[in-house]
């Protein structure tokens, strides 16, 4: 569905929100700025004996950490940055393919990767905390984990929650169970392990940023690479599938670049939160486009941000663990697109919905006022070449035809009129105008069309059939009015068929 | 291994919160919610740290009821996130709990100064700390410590109470068996069809809030003792065992809570000992024991996989032994069906040798080998001069098979139109699943036909041959 929309949306509005929305997440990204100052303040002001508030930054260390003066700060920025970059990208198809949890389950099944190799890297003598061999474990746990997942969930009648839980739970046991047995080792404290659980970029070396930075921008690069196929088994695999592409492959790699973000994220993001890094942001870039290379851009943006400004701001704050920090900037980040997103953001929807709403009313006004002329035996309301006034109708009579409360009706009596549909008269009455009567014929004749062809061909009774055809006669388009006139032979196009029921029986309850 | 009146403690509360986790994540998991279980005891983080920033305390009443009402807004914002925003449900669960728990750790570290939680009793839990928290109430106690053995640890029970974290967990077990006993019926059918539940009267949603409270509380006075991440294994994998052992309600919570009570006493006894049977030339050193609530999650893990492998319907290998049976016995109607053509056909010079036989049918050898001593062991067929020939038991199953056969031929060929062709194949599938009483209705619909569409001789109906079949 998402797929139609996207391609039926024209090429120069996708760009207009791509940008609108881009210029809305950099704009609310920079607001932090100010928070360093304020606190800056309030240190210079004096602090209290008990105050164990966090150490601020000076402006000096801001400064040199914001300009990436030092060649540590400049990499590890760097590399988690661009983690963020390729996590938002990855993310928009693991979203997309309703995996999001996966990710999660994958990051907690790393840990006990994690802890065996460092407990057998410390049996052999090396030093516990060499990244590389890290990483390694943990991507072949994280790789058994995902078989684990894959093979419950197709031997067994468990379904993919179950599944996920089980690994997730098992092997984050199995890691706790590894992490009470090195607190027992004499050689090796399990100190630079927590890091992967919570992450702290600021104490990573700059080589194993420099490698997180190649590795991470790899895994960025692949996944543009393959962007075609994997937003083919995003939105419909099945016919992919038909299309003779390797889908079960391809959903594999998709997997396979899941694995690569997580681990890389560990050591900067942790373990428990390497998660938010691959939903949040392209569930915020979810609110602003139905495109999906908008999407994945403004996705790939706040990743981007989020990365940047977490791993700064750990930089800056000395206790400050980087994980959390990036998930908070990225939940902002949501939580106004959530609320502004030009496409599907809550304000937006609301707008619609309200545009909707009036827009029916105006339909329902006009409908009434048409009908009680017809009734009232004016021949004008159906020949507008005569300039003859159409008979007034008062609003308490309007107000008793549905249910309708009077402000209601009052406010779309207001922009009937401003639309100059119809006049109101001194007496608490109101009339159609020439321009009135034309929409009026429109729309009652939209509403006949579709109440005849639900009698004729849907069997529906006479008395219902105008409560039935009022769901639906504000959505027609004009093909679907063209087809029905078709279907109506026989009668005078452009002309108002009478109507199929009574009148009076209309049901006043809609 | 010596275990100690410590560890009859600890097990004994693992125990509780296991049996009273498994109670409430047996629903969860047949709501296909388990993942929430994953996010709540995520989300309990901040709901603490919130609780101990207002009331400055480490009691465990404002504890509880920080982290219940912060399981109960992660179900509420997820659902407001997937509604409002039109998110889907699980992503939306997992930006709530991602957010929520970031949120928790950084008060955490705001707060460090303030509050001694530590992060990795939050995760791993304190369960081993449980007999410490009772050798508080011992050491007070008048009555000597030496002297102990059951009726000493009954008497320190009934004086000096329980550990504090045990006792939470006795009312919170106690609560789970008496919502779900009350509201039993309702749990269940808004369980496993909401909508049924609606049209009854059952508020679908209400049983879900009250399910997502219950879970948060067992959750919470769970989680001191195991931690937040091994909750969930206490929560789901217990279940997901019992739910491959039955397909009855009762039954599998009855299942779940025998699993986890298992699981913990296992997980007590494998913390204490499977470390010492780690071979010190491994890792350079000899291990004593291990966290006690990380390895109840092992343990489930093991007991679910053994559940998985042996389940007597569900399982790995039952399912195996099932296919490798129906592959036999495919094969053996198979060769019976062969040996009656060559017999029909008066083809003397036929060979009929194992190996013949195998090869005609593109059998494995292995099935074959397998196969020819079933059909022996049946008397079904015989061995002369190297060649099997069919007994007469063995010649009426095969008539009744070739009957099948034809009648399925005759009757794609007459009611479906499937080219003559293309007949021999469905016809040799369906011939396998074709019982005495489909055959009846095969030869009526076809009206008895003498010949198939290809010309062969359909083999007339001989009652007597049902009961030796049937046999």
């Amino acid at each position: 569905m998402i797929a139609l929309w996207g391609a039926t949306r024209s090429p120069r509005r996708g760009g207009r929100s791509c940008l609108s929305g881009a210029l809305a997440l950099i704009v609310m990204l920079v607001c932090p700025a100010p928070v360093f100052a304020s606190a800056d303040q309030e240190k210079r002001a004096g602090r209290s004996i008990n105050d164990t508030r966090l150490e601020m930054p000076t402006w000096q260390e801001i400064g040199r950490v914001v300009r990436l003066s030092d060649a540590n700060t400049r990499w590890v920025v760097g590399g988690v940055t661009m983690l963020g970059l390729a996590a938002g990208i990855v993310g928009t198809f693991l979203l997309l393919r309703k995996r999001a949890l996966t990710a999660d389950v994958l990051a907690h099944a790393t840990f006990p990767g994690v802890t065996l190799a460092f407990m057998m890297t410390v049996a052999i003598g090396a030093s516990g905390k060499s990244m590389l061999t890290l990483l390694i474990g943990a991507t072949v746990f994280g790789v058994i984990g995902m078989l684990c997942i894959l093979l419950i969930r197709n031997t067994t009648r468990l379904k993919d929650d179950a599944a996920m839980a089980i690994v997730l739970s098992v092997f984050f046991g199995l890691g706790a169970a590894m992490i009470g047995l090195i607190q027992n080792m004499p050689v090796g404290s399990a100190a630079g392990l927590q890091t992967f659980i919570f992450g702290k970029a600021a104490t990573m070396l700059a080589s194993d940023a420099m490698l997180m930075f190649w590795a991470v921008l790899g895994v960025a690069i692949m996944s543009i690479l393959l962007f075609k196929e994997l937003s083919l088994i995003c939105f419909d695999a099945q016919y992919a599938a038909a299309q003779g592409w390797p889908i079960v492959r391809l959903d594999l790699a998709l997997m396979g670049l899941v694995v690569a973000v997580t681990v890389l994220g560990l050591q900067s993001v942790g373990l428990l939160l390497v998660v938010a890094l691959l939903i949040i942001p392209p569930a915020a870039a979810r609110f602003w486009s139905d495109r999906l290379l908008t999407m994945t851009i403004l996705s790939a943006i706040t990743g981007l941000l989020s990365g940047y400004f977490g791993a700064t701001i750990s930089a800056l704050v000395g206790r400050m663990p980087t994980g959390p920090i990036i998930v908070i900037v990225a939940a902002v980040v949501f939580v106004i697109s959530m609320v502004m997103g030009t496409k599907r953001g809550v304000i937006a929807h609301a707008a619609h919905q309200a545009r909707f709403r009036a827009r029916t009313r105006r339909h329902h006004l006009l409908r009434d006022l048409f009908e009680w002329a017809e009734q009232h035996g004016d021949a004008a309301t159906t020949e507008p070449d005569d300039h003859r006034p159409t008979p007034r109708v008062s609003l308490d009579h309007l107000l008793n035809l549905r249910s309708w409360s009077s402000g209601d009706l009052r406010r779309s009596v207001r922009h009937a009129r401003r639309a100059d549909l119809v006049t109101d008269h001194l007496d608490r009455t109101i009339s159609l105008t020439d321009t009135g009567v034309m929409e009026a014929q429109r729309i009652v004749r939209n509403h006949r069309l579709w109440e005849t062809y639900l009698i004729t061909h849907a069997d529906v009774a006479a008395s219902q059939v105008d409560h039935e055809a009022d769901r639906i006669e504000h959505v027609l388009g004009r093909e679907l009015v063209m087809q029905l006139e078709s279907i109506a032979a026989g009668r005078q196009p452009y002309r108002v068929p009478p109507s199929p029921h009574d009148l009076g029986q209309s049901s006043p309850a809609n | 291994m010596i275990w100690t009146a410590a560890d009859t403690w600890t097990a004994a509360t693992a125990v509780l919160a296991a049996v009273a986790c498994a109670l409430c994540g047996s629903f969860l998991l047949l709501r296909k919610q388990s993942m929430l279980g994953d996010a709540i005891s995520h989300t309990l983080l901040p709901g603490i740290v919130v609780a101990f920033v207002l009331t400055s305390s480490r009691r465990t009443g404002p504890m509880l009821i920080g982290a219940a009402a912060a399981g109960v807004l992660t179900a509420m914002l997820s659902e407001w996130v997937r509604r409002l925003g039109r998110v889907e449900a699980s992503a939306a669960l997992g930006i709530v709990f991602s957010t929520l728990f970031a949120v928790g750790i950084i008060m955490l570290r705001m707060m460090a100064d303030h509050i001694d939680l530590d992060p990795d009793c939050v995760l791993y839990g304190s369960l081993d700390m449980v007999a410490l928290d009772h050798a508080v109430t011992l050491v007070q106690s008048p009555i000597e410590p030496g002297a102990f053995g059951l009726f000493g640890h009954l008497a320190a029970v009934l004086n000096f109470g329980l550990p504090h974290m045990t006792l939470t967990l006795v009312a919170v077990f106690g609560l789970n068996v008496l919502l779900i006993t009350l509201f039993y019926k309702e749990l269940k059918i808004a369980t496993f069809d909401p909508d049924l539940a609606t049209t009854l009267g059952i508020r679908a949603s209400v049983m879900h809030y009250l399910l997502v409270a219950l879970v948060a509380m067992t959750v919470v006075a769970a989680f001191e003792a195991v931690g937040s991440i091994l909750v969930l294994a206490m929560l789901i994998v217990p279940a997901a065992g019992a739910y491959l052992l039955t397909d009855r309600l009762s039954v599998m919570l009855v299942l779940s809570m025998v699993i986890a009570a298992v699981a913990a006493v296992g997980g007590q006894l494998a913390a204490i000992t499977v470390p010492q049977v780690i071979p010190e030339t491994w890792f350079g050193v000899g291990f004593v024991d291990t966290t006690t609530a990380s390895m109840i999650a092992v343990v489930s893990g093991v007991l679910f996989a053994i559940v998985w492998l042996i389940s007597p319907r569900h399982g790995l290998i039952s399912k195996f032994v099932i296919r490798v049976a129906l592959h036999l016995r495919i094969a053996r109607e198979d060769m019976l069906g062969l040996l009656y053509r060559a017999n029909e056909q008066m083809d003397a010079d036929r060979q009929t040798g194992a190996r013949d036989l195998c090869r005609t049918l593109h059998l494995r050898p292995l099935a074959g080998w397998l196969a020819l001593p079933g059909l022996r062991w049946r008397r079904q067929i015989e061995l002369r001069r190297g060649q099997y020939q069919l007994t007469d038991r063995g010649h009426q199953v095969a008539r009744r098979l070739v009957r099948s056969h034809r009648l399925w031929e005759t009757y794609l060929d007459q009611q479906l139109d499937v080219p003559v062709d293309e007949l021999h194949f469905p016809a040799e599938q369906l011939e396998h699943v074709t019982d005495p009483a489909m055959q009846r209705e095969l030869a009526a619909h076809t009206d008895g036909p003498e010949v198939d569409p290809q010309g062969k001789r359909v083999p007339p109906f001989n009652a007597d041959s049902i009961d030796h079949d049937e046999r």
